[in-house]
Order: C-alpha cells, then sequence, then structure tokens
C-alpha cells in the first residue's frame, strides 16, 4: 500500500512539474505580447519608445530561458510573481478567489454525483421500457448542450422572467444554486451514462444470477452486490470530473458574474497575464493530482485485488459475492 | 462533455463611449443606492493608472480634475482651478486654485497637491500610460503660493490643457502618492471627488460611498453639494445578454456596453437609451500608404466615396450611431464637419478609378498593369462584432466598384506587430482622445505610423498644432489635417464611436463628461431609495 501510494506521488509531482513547464512554453511561444492587449488597437497612438518602457517594467524584456529557471525557482517557493495587468501578487490573488471556486465546484461534484448516480440507478431498476428509456437519454442531453446556453437560459427563466433568484454574484447560497445546477449538468451526466453502462453490465454477470438464485431481492441485488462493483468506472471518472468542473468554472463564473479562479482564469487568458495564466494552470493541477490521488488511494477500498498488483482476469469470481 | 468558451466575454474588451441625457422621473429622492452593470473588471482603482473605458468610468467617481471639458458647449471650464493663462509657445501653463476644496483624508487640494501629483505621475512612468503621453516634456511645477501653480515643460504641449480636464490627470492625495503603484490599484486612492470606496471584489463589485461635504462640482453640475445616492454599486458583468436582463428585472438600474443589438429591447422594456459618440478618432479604414496598390492615393479616394456610411449606420448598428463627418468625432476639439466629402458616390468612384487606370478584369474586380485590385484589410480580435460585420458590408460594397476586399482578423495580442510590420493595405480600428493630438500620435511617425506617412503638408500640419499656444491658429492647423487625411486619401472614416448605455426609468441625472464617460453626482431615483 506504501509503495502503491508512494509511486503515484512520484507521478504527481511530475505532472506539475509538466503542467508548469508545458504552460510556460505555450505562453511564451505565442505570437503577441501583454502589451498589445493592453493597449489595444490604439497601440498605434503610442511612440516606440513608450512600448519599450512599457516592455520592460512587465519584465517581458529578459530571456526566455533566464525567466523560466527564475520563475521555477519562485514558484518552488510558492510565488507565482505579479499580475501584468493590476501589479498585484499572483498567490494571494487566486488564494483569495479559491475558496469561491472550490465551493461551487464542491456543490456541483456533490449535485453530479447524487443526479447522476440517481438517474443511473433510477434507469437501471426501472421495470418499465418507457421509463427507462427516457431516464437512459436524459444524460445524453445533458452532455450535449453547451454550459455556456444553459447558463444563460437559467438566468433568463429563473432570475429575469421568474425573480427566484439572484442572476450573479456570490451572495449567499441563493446565488450558487444556478451556477453549481449549471456546472453540474454535463458532468453529471457524463456520470450517469457512465454508471448506468456499467450497471446494466454488471447486472448480467453470473454471481448476479446467483445472488437471485439465492433468493436476494431485486433492491439487494442492485444495490448491494451489482452497485458497488459497477462503481469503479464512475469514481475513476470522478477525478477527471474535477479537471472538468476546474474547466467549466471558467464559463459559469463569467456567466454569472461569479468572483473565482476560473473567471480570474479567463480574463488573464484574454490579457495574456502570463504570471496569472501560470498560477492558475498549477493550481488547476495541484487540484486535478490530488483528486486523482485520492481516486487511486480509494481503489484498493473498493477493490482488494488492486494493491497486490497481481493481474486478475475481469471475470474471476469475486469472493465477496457469496451470501 | 464540452464546454464552449463564451466569446462574448470577450466584448470585455469593448470600447465604450460617451453621452448625455436625463431619464425623467417622478418624485425622485436623495439617498439609496444605485447599482451598474459594467463589462469588465476595473483591474485598477487607481484614476492615473486605469486604462480600460470601464475603469476610468468607475475611477472618475474618486477624483476631480483641474479642469472641466464641458460636453455639451464643447468649451473648458473650472473646476479645481478656477482660471488660468498658458504662454502663447504653449510650454508654461498657470492654474489658480479654488478655495476650500480638500481630499477625504482632509488634506487641502493646494498648489503643494498639485506639483505632488504631476512630479508623481512623470514617476510612475509608463505605469501611467495615458498620463506619460498628456505630460510629454514636463519639466516641472513651480509653487507660486498656496492657490497658484505654474506647469512647466521643456518642449510646447498644446494639447495639456485638455488633458488637465482627463480622468487620468485627475489629482490623488499626498498620501496614496507615497503609496506602491500596484497598491494604489489594489486598495484605491484618497482623491477630493463626489464618491469614496468602499469596497472593492476583483470580478464581481465596486462599491463606493458618497463624500459628505464635497461641494466643488464643476459649475455645469446642477447639484452643488454632496452626491444624492447613499452609495454607487458598479456590478461587472461581462455577459451583454445578462446585462440588459438585470436592467429589465431591475437588478440593474443602469447598464453600460449595450450593443446594437440590444437597443431595442431595452426600448421595448420601457427603459431609456442614453448615448453620445466618443470623442477621439472615429471607427474606420486607415490606408498603409506604402503599399504599392494603394501608394498613389487613387484607390483610397474612391474608396473614400465608394463607402456608404448611412447604409452601415442602418444595417449594422442602432440609431444612437451617427456617420462619421471627419477622421475625428464630433465632441472632439478642433473637430470639422466635412460630411459633403463623405456622401456615397459610386459614380465618382468609378470615375476616379478609371482616370487611375484601373479597369475592370476578367471576374468584375479591377485590374491595371496586370494587377488585380485586391486589397488586405485587417481588423483586431476580440472584436464585439462591429468590425467584421461593418467591413462585410463595406466588402459589398465595394465590390460594386470592383474593388476586391479581403478581411484578415488580427488577435489584438499581435497589435503592436501589426503596426510594426504593416503587413496590410487597410487596417480598421478607432481611438479615444479628448484632444486632436491623437492625429499626431496616429498618423505620424511620432506613433506606430500605421499609414506610414512620410513628410509633407500634411505632417507640417500635424506637428505645427501640437505646437501652437494660440487656440485660433491650433484650431487652423488640425481643421487643415483633417481635411488633408480625407482628401488625400489617408483615412476612410465610416461611424462615431459611441456610448451606449441602458437605464432605468426610475433613474435620473446621469450625466457624460467630455470623455463620454458617467457621472453620478446630479444622479437621483425615484420612489423607494435603496435595495
Amino acid at each position: 500500500m506504501t509503495r502503491y501510494v508512494a509511486q503515484r506521488a512520484v507521478r504527481a509531482l511530475f505532472v506539475l512539474w509538466a503542467a508548469f513547464t508545458v504552460s510556460f512554453a505555450m505562453l511564451y511561444l505565442l505570437p503577441g505580447d501583454p502589451v498589445s492587449v493592453m493597449l489595444g488597437g490604439s497601440a498605434g497612438t503610442y511612440t516606440p519608445a513608450q512600448i519599450d518602457d512599457l516592455r520592460s517594467q512587465y519584465g517581458l524584456d529578459r530571456s526566455v530561458p533566464g525567466q523560466y529557471v527564475t520563475q521555477l525557482w519562485h514558484a518552488l517557493h510558492g510565488d507565482f510573481g505579479t499580475s501584468i495587468r493590476t501589479g498585484a501578487p499572483v498567490a494571494p490573488m487566486l488564494a483569495q478567489a479559491l475558496p469561491q471556486t472550490a465551493l461551487l465546484a464542491l456543490t456541483a461534484f456533490v449535485l453530479a454525483v447524487v443526479g447522476g448516480l440517481g438517474i443511473a440507478l433510477a434507469a437501471t431498476s426501472s421495470r418499465r421500457p418507457a421509463v427507462r428509456q427516457v431516464l437512459l437519454s436524459l444524460p445524453g442531453i445533458g452532455t450535449s448542450v453547451p454550459t455556456f446556453w444553459v447558463g444563460l437560459l437559467l438566468v433568463d427563466f429563473v432570475s429575469f422572467r421568474w425573480r427566484l433568484l439572484p442572476a450573479l454574484g456570490n451572495d449567499g447560497w441563493q446565488s450558487l444554486v444556478l451556477p453549481a445546477v449549471t456546472l453540474a449538468l454535463p458532468c453529471g451526466s457524463v456520470l450517469a451514462q457512465v454508471f448506468a453502462k456499467s450497471l446494466r453490465d454488471t447486472l448480467r454477470e453470473p454471481y448476479l444470477d446467483t445472488a437471485r438464485a439465492k433468493g436476494a431481492g431485486r433492491a439487494r441485488v442492485h444495490l448491494r452486490h451489482a452497485a458497488r462493483n459497477a462503481a469503479l468506472p464512475a469514481v475513476t471518472l470522478s477525478g477527471i470530473i474535477v479537471g472538468n468542473l476546474l474547466a467549466g468554472a471558467v464559463v459559469v463564473e463569467t456567466v454569472f458574474s461569479r468572483e473565482g479562479v476560473g473567471r480570474i482564469t479567463a480574463e488573464a487568458v484574454l490579457g495574456q497575464d502570463i504570471p496569472v495564466v501560470q498560477g492558475a494552470v498549477v493550481l488547476g493541477a495541484v487540484g486535478f493530482v490530488l483528486v486523482n490521488l485520492a481516486v487511486d488511494a480509494a481503489y484498493p477500498v473498493l477493490d482488494p485485488r488492486i494493491t497486490t498488483g497481481r493481474p486478475v482476469p475481469r471475470k474471476e469470481a469475486d469472493p465477496r459475492w457469496s451470501i | 462533455m464540452r464546454h464552449l468558451v463564451p466569446s462574448a466575454a470577450a466584448v470585455a474588451f469593448l470600447i465604450a463611449g460617451c453621452g448625455a441625457g436625463d431619464a425623467a422621473g417622478s418624485s425622485a429622492q436623495a439617498g439609496g443606492t444605485l447599482t451598474v452593470a459594467v463589462t469588465s473588471d476595473p483591474q485598477c482603482l487607481d484614476p492615473q493608472q486605469a486604462g480600460s473605458s470601464d475603469a476610468i468610468t468607475v475611477n472618475r467617481q474618486f477624483v476631480d480634475s483641474l479642469t472641466d471639458h464641458d460636453p455639451d458647449t464643447g468649451k473648458l471650464g473650472g473646476w479645481l482651478a478656477t482660471s488660468w493663462e498658458a504662454d502663447p509657445k504653449a510650454t508654461s501653463f498657470t492654474f489658480h486654485l479654488r478655495e476650500g476644496a480638500t481630499f477625504s483624508d482632509g488634506t487641502p487640494v493646494d498648489a503643494q497637491a498639485v506639483k505632488d501629483n504631476f512630479d508623481g505621475l512623470v514617476k510612475l512612468g509608463a505605469k501611467a500610460v495615458q498620463a506619460a503621453t498628456y505630460l510629454s516634456g514636463y519639466r516641472e511645477s513651480v509653487v507660486v503660493d498656496p492657490r497658484t501653480v505654474r506647469v512647466e515643460f521643456a518642449k510646447p504641449n498644446a494639447q495639456f490643457l485638455e488633458a488637465t480636464s482627463t480622468t487620468s490627470l485627475g489629482l490623488v492625495a499626498k498620501s496614496s502618492l507615497a503609496q506602491p503603484a500596484a497598491d494604489r490599484c489594489a486598495n484605491g486612492v484618497v482623491g477630493s471627488g463626489p464618491f469614496l470606496l468602499e469596497q472593492y471584489t476583483r470580478n464581481q463589485q465596486v462599491v463606493q460611498r458618497r463624500r459628505d461635504g464635497y461641494a466643488w462640482s464643476p459649475a455645469r453640475i446642477t447639484n452643488r453639494g454632496a452626491a444624492y445616492l447613499d452609495r454607487l454599486v458598479f456590478k461587472i458583468v461581462p455577459e451583454a445578454n445578462v446585462r440588459v436582463g438585470l436592467l429589465e428585472s431591475g437588478q440593474a438600474d443602469a447598464v453600460l456596453g449595450v450593443g446594437p443589438q440590444d437597443t431595442d429591447r431595452v426600448k421595448r422594456a420601457g427603459l431609456v437609451i442614453s448615448a453620445r459618440p466618443n470623442p477621439g478618432l472615429v471607427y474606420g479604414i486607415n490606408v498603409n500608404r506604402s503599399r504599392p496598390l494603394v501608394a498613389d492615393g487613387a484607390v483610397p479616394r474612391a474608396i473614400q466615396r465608394a463607402v456608404d456610411r448611412r447604409q452601415v449606420v442602418d444595417t449594422i448598428l442602432s440609431p444612437d450611431y451617427h456617420p462619421a463627418t471627419s477622421v475625428l468625432s464630433a465632441p472632439t476639439l478642433g473637430y470639422v464637419d466635412l460630411g459633403g466629402k463623405l456622401s456615397a458616390d459610386p459614380a465618382a468612384a468609378t470615375e476616379i478609378l478609371t482616370t487611375a487606370g484601373w479597369v475592370p478584369g476578367a471576374d468584375g474586380m479591377r485590374v491595371r498593369n496586370g494587377q488585380r485590385l485586391s486589397l488586405v484589410v485587417r481588423y483586431y480580435t476580440p472584436d464585439s462584432g462591429l468590425a467584421q460585420s461593418s467591413l462585410e458590408l463595406i466588402q459589398q460594397q465595394l465590390k460594386k466598384i470592383g474593388v476586391d476586399v479581403v478581411l484578415k482578423p488580427t488577435p489584438v495580442a499581435q497589435a503592436i506587430q501589426t503596426f510594426k510590420d504593416g503587413d496590410y493595405d487597410l487596417i480598421w480600428g478607432n481611438a479615444s482622445a479628448a484632444d486632436p493630438d491623437i492625429l499626431r500620435n496616429y498618423f505620424t511617425v511620432q506613433g506606430l505610423n500605421a499609414v506610414r506617412l512620410t513628410a509633407g503638408p500634411l505632417q507640417d500640419a500635424l506637428y505645427a498644432q501640437a505646437g501652437e499656444g494660440d487656440p485660433a491658429r491650433r484650431a487652423q492647423q488640425v481643421a487643415l489635417a483633417q481635411q488633408l487625411l480625407l482628401d488625400d486619401g489617408w483615412a476612410i472614416p465610416v461611424y462615431e464611436p459611441t456610448t451606449v448605455v441602458g437605464l432605468s426609468a426610475k433613474v435620473r441625472g446621469v450625466r457624460f463628461d467630455a470623455a463620454s464617460r458617467l457621472q453620478f453626482i446630479d444622479v437621483q431615483r425615484a420612489g423607494k431609495g435603496g435595495k
């Protein structure tokens, strides 16, 4: 177990370093510069000397490899420099916005898991083919509508027409509902699709016939025997979903005008505010890595065969199915 | 799982403009909170460093300026200075300050404060990018007596007087000048304006509180005392759709950045649209005369007559916008109406082309000496959509006279390199500025020289106006420059940039300043005050 976790931790560190390096390379290889973004089309009205002044003030005239080494060294100490656009230090800026995004992502995650797994269980356990069909097609719709559009629709109806909830801001739970639902929708839908598929496959396994033959009720077969085994792919997916929640926060926080890391990232990318983008990328990578470490640690709990590292054919009898 | 990146968030970069107007309301009363939805985060709460249009609107309320440019008469009036003199060479300006004005920390707005501010702005350097242009050639400020200060320049600076009315040269207290630039951005400054910063949450809102005891608004403002409102809340709402919805549902009292596609919706909801053209360079096409097809000026002169500006405004924009009548917009100092040169006349355009030797080719586009008349026009993205749709319509209009135009969207992050490379025949753009000196900045080698102007009468006029201290003679040079820009085919103006604001019918007293930023000191809300 220790060796298993240590292995995963080394990989996680490599992922963090790679995220930092790749984002640095991409940002510096992009044509264009933040000063252009800042001045916009009226850049043409500034003198070349003024433009050079601006570039040197933002440290854009230093050599790229030199900047990489300095920035990596500082980043290792938790210092991501200062924003080009505002001059504010990046780390505190992100730290201040993080709780809002974490709250949004966590709420959306809970909604996605409860909703997604709920729909999958309801669909696979329903005896009526029509209900089952409708329930199974819902996630497909959820994954194919753009988050951006869903957010705008929700704002338009729930906030502007029915005036039930505020359209924007970070004030209290009321302002959290619409963004969390918007963010949860695509993630929950994918979870539902994967879990429903895996449940249907598992329900056809011979060991469940045995369970049924031994007289286990429908609910017991479903929840006790099938769900646990069927959960592995969904757990794996949760790790990926956290990444998607962070990506989705960029869109959702913009539509709902919320303070948060996603919004900061969106603005920084548009403004080519390189230090802020890098800070956000590394922060996102940390979140992603931690969740996947947690997922990796959860596998052995769900399936004890995983720790031993010995290859196990998928259909081998599970010791836990005997009743 | 898919997430569409909101292209509309790009609109955050939309240039806002100006406008003036009162919304009629009944039983207006003091107090309450006014909620204003703006398009982008101000990024910096120091008026001297703030750059974006929304940032200037937010920051305008914190500070006063030495002078006030009356948006209705175009005249420069008093504000923190009651009178001033300039020498004929435009190198020395003496300001006489009013009695009794104080910064919100209680310190007086006196001659020393003015000197400290100008010295501080020069020290900020490129961080105060607008002010750096305004103070070009600054030598020193001399405190003559506590109420009199003389500002001296090493070389003529004719636009300085106008610049003293801008937010960028708004005055802040000594305690703020002592702070590092980044801290001033993040925490705001101590100014002498009618509102104080109460709270700023990045990407969410800026809350401002009335300054009690304020009593030095410019003469054109009806309210002689403190603001009526208790609070002013700027909500940052990047989505245009959401902004208008907030206004419709009463969650906002005023919204900035109302696009042409939304104005009907706003009016149908019984809300008020207020609009004012922004001073500065109008939206239009500027011509890179170093390129062979346009070098002799014939093709640009033909395009000048072939573009139907009225059609662009009617089709792409809204009735709040106006076709350009010069390369400067109407509220700009020194603007002259040259609309007569800009009426659409495809027959005249065709004749210019034929005279210059351009004859219809096989595909309908003109050719000369085997060269096809096909021009590259660049415009910067993200774009609110107006540049692209305007250019597409103009493309159609020019096709009729046999001129092919190829649209090349160019990321704004490459703007400086694009101007330097000059890899375009035509370039779309505008620039906000209160003073006509913007012409020299854009059209000469003292800037990036987007049009590759060389020595000649136009360059002479542009340089001459910059150093001319006599307002009448300066106006003559500015008028001559505008005329030459059109006649010789350097610039093809299209429409006037315009700030369009949506207002709740309950709100009255929202005013535009000369730069078309909103001022809130006169604002009252009808009915119950706060929200």
